[in-house]
């Protein structure tokens, strides 16, 4: 379903990517791990259209991604939860989750969409009128999962979710994500928390400074722990 | 100095607050999007004068009437000079997109000086010098006219910015440009769009100015450094400062001219600037600076 193949990003004269091959098959979940500054924000915001590859190329469904700007590639059906959950504060948590919808693919289904996500989401439709920085953080990640799939996404990125948020809450973003997948929707997700999300996951990459240097199933890679440690230093 | 004076002086710096308010606003709308400072706004402006002056001068169409030409015109130019001149400079450091937009005025200055010489033309409509009497007040009636003009395009800005799926995909833009760029919003289109707007605040507000005020090549400029007081005023970025911001300097400008004379009358909106800064630096209703 996506496909990367060779992709080398810099920023300026500093390359942040590697020669970085990787796919993901429809409905399945895959990881991608790895420790403070490997490039998994960069290789998610190049796979959005944020960041452009200087070599290499990334596809989607069989078509090319790495020329669209961000809203093609939205439209397409590639859709981020972006690392520090870029919400639009001043916005209302309605205004937000509408925004979500605004490309052509979804903007026709986004009253049904909206019921959807308010069922999943029944926090969102208590604080709908509310300024979306308003919300605890747990509140907010909910909010930025809502909004992105308010796009109808048929692959969904997250940017490790679950950071700096409670336990429970942490537990509760996993069950949603397991929940999306069941529905049909292909999850890569980006994690610190590798144990979760390896478990939860059917494959898994592990990227160090910009290259992947393991991969293999979710169970291979949690067994392989040792190697993991010695990749991520913890 | 009778009451009634003061009075007909005080609400004639009302109205032309408001029109200084809808200046502001297009150069607020822009700064508040791209965090860009349009120094070609006040050039845009005269531009727009003259268009309106030339439409009712040669074609004998009403300042009023010929905004049907002019808004559309000038929404399309804002629209275009994004395109071509600003998005190119986005990424670049500050004092790059400052050349930009003050390269861009200087050259629009010159291209008018080039067209139209650099002499002052007045426009003169049947209700140049007309004037309504509410009580003791006199008010100028194509003042009147601007500040009623400048309301309704304040307040239709407003409803779009609320209500509209563009006017939030605008305010989202500005507040998180890569939040908006996730949802799938295009936006470098919605940046020039609010570029377009801006220019089409100012084309409004030049055509409503056209009756009451001289036109030349560099009216702009006057009527611009009282906008950048506006929104420094107001708060960058803030639509009720703008408002706000407006009026008062309209009526400290108006006030002062009682007291002092000709361009010193401006004195006033320079002093309550500087004390605004000392005391509430990020303006009456900015937010504070993080
Ligand atoms: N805007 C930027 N300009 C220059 N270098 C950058 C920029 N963003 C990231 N980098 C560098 O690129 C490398 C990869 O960063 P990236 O943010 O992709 O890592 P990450 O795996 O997401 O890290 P984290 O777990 O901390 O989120 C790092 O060395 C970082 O310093
Ligand atoms: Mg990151």
């Amino acid at each position: 379903m996506l496909e990367l193949e060779g992709v080398d990003v810099f920023y300026g004269d500093l390359q942040a990517l590697h020669g970085v091959s990787l796919t993901v098959e429809a409905s399945e979940i895959v990881t991608l791990v790895g420790g403070n500054g490997a490039g998994k924000t960069t290789m998610l915001r190049t796979v959005s259209g944020l960041l452009r590859p200087r070599r290499g190329e990334i596809r989607f469904e069989g078509r090319r991604l790495d020329r669209l700007t961000p809203d093609r590639i939205v439209e397409a059906g590639v859709v981020q939860v972006p690392e520090g959950r870029r919400l639009f504060p001043s916005l209302t948590v309605r205004e937000n989750l509408d925004l979500g919808a605004y490309t052509r693919r979804a903007r026709p289904a986004r009253a049904r969409t909206l019921e959807d996500v308010m069922a999943r989401f029944p926090i969102l439709r208590e604080r709908a009128g509310q300024r979306a920085g308003s919300l605890s953080g747990g509140e907010q990640q909910m909010c930025v999962i809502a909004r992105a799939l308010m796009a109808r996404p048929s692959l969904l990125m997250l940017d490790e979710p679950s950071l700096g948020l409670a336990p429970m809450v942490v537990q509760e973003i996993f069950r949603i994500i397991r929940e999306i997948n069941g529905r049909g929707v292909t999850v890569l997700l980006v994690e610190q928390n590798v144990r979760q999300a390896l478990a939860t996951s059917r494959r898994g990459y592990v990227l160090e400074t910009g290259r992947i240097v393991l991969s293999g199933t979710g169970q291979e890679l949690l067994e392989s722990e040792q190697t993991l440690k010695a990749y991520l230093g913890r | 100095m009778s009451a009634s004076v003061v009075l007909s002086s005080l609400a004639n710096g009302v109205m032309l607050g408001g029109l200084y308010a809808l200046v502001a606003l297009g150069l607020t709308l822009i700064f508040g999007v791209m965090k860009i400072i349009n120094f070609a706004h006040g050039a845009l402006m005269m531009w727009a004068m003259y268009a309106s002056f030339w439409l009712a001068k040669l074609g004998g169409v009403d300042p009023y009437l010929s905004l049907a030409v002019t808004l559309p015109v000038g929404f399309a130019a804002g629209y275009a000079i994004q395109r071509a001149v600003i998005t190119p400079v986005l990424e670049a450091p500050e004092h790059n997109q400052l050349l930009m937009t003050l390269g861009l005025a200087l050259f629009l200055e010159n291209l008018a000086l080039l067209a139209f010489k650099a002499d002052p033309r007045t426009l003169l409509v049947s209700y140049s010098q007309a004037s309504v009497s509410l009580g003791p007040i006199l008010l100028s009636l194509p003042r009147l006219l601007a500040f009623a003009g400048a309301l309704a395009v304040t307040l239709l800005l407003f409803l779009f910015l609320k209500f509209t799926d563009l006017g939030k995909a605008l305010r989202a833009a500005a507040e998180e440009r890569d939040g908006a760029a996730l949802v799938g919003i295009p936006v470098r289109r919605v940046y020039a769009v609010a570029f377009g707007i801006g220019t089409a605040c100012v084309t409004a507000a030049g055509a409503m100015a056209v009756p009451f005020f001289y036109v030349s090549p560099e009216v702009g400029n006057t009527l611009v450094i009282t906008a950048f007081v506006v929104v420094v005023l107001g708060g960058m970025g803030s639509f009720a400062g703008a408002l706000a911001g407006g009026l008062l300097v309209g009526v400290v400008e108006s006030l002062g001219g009682l007291f002092v004379h000709g361009s010193l009358a401006q004195i006033g909106i320079f002093a309550l600037f500087i004390l605004v800064l000392l005391f509430k630096p990020s303006g009456l209703l900015g937010a504070p600076s993080a």
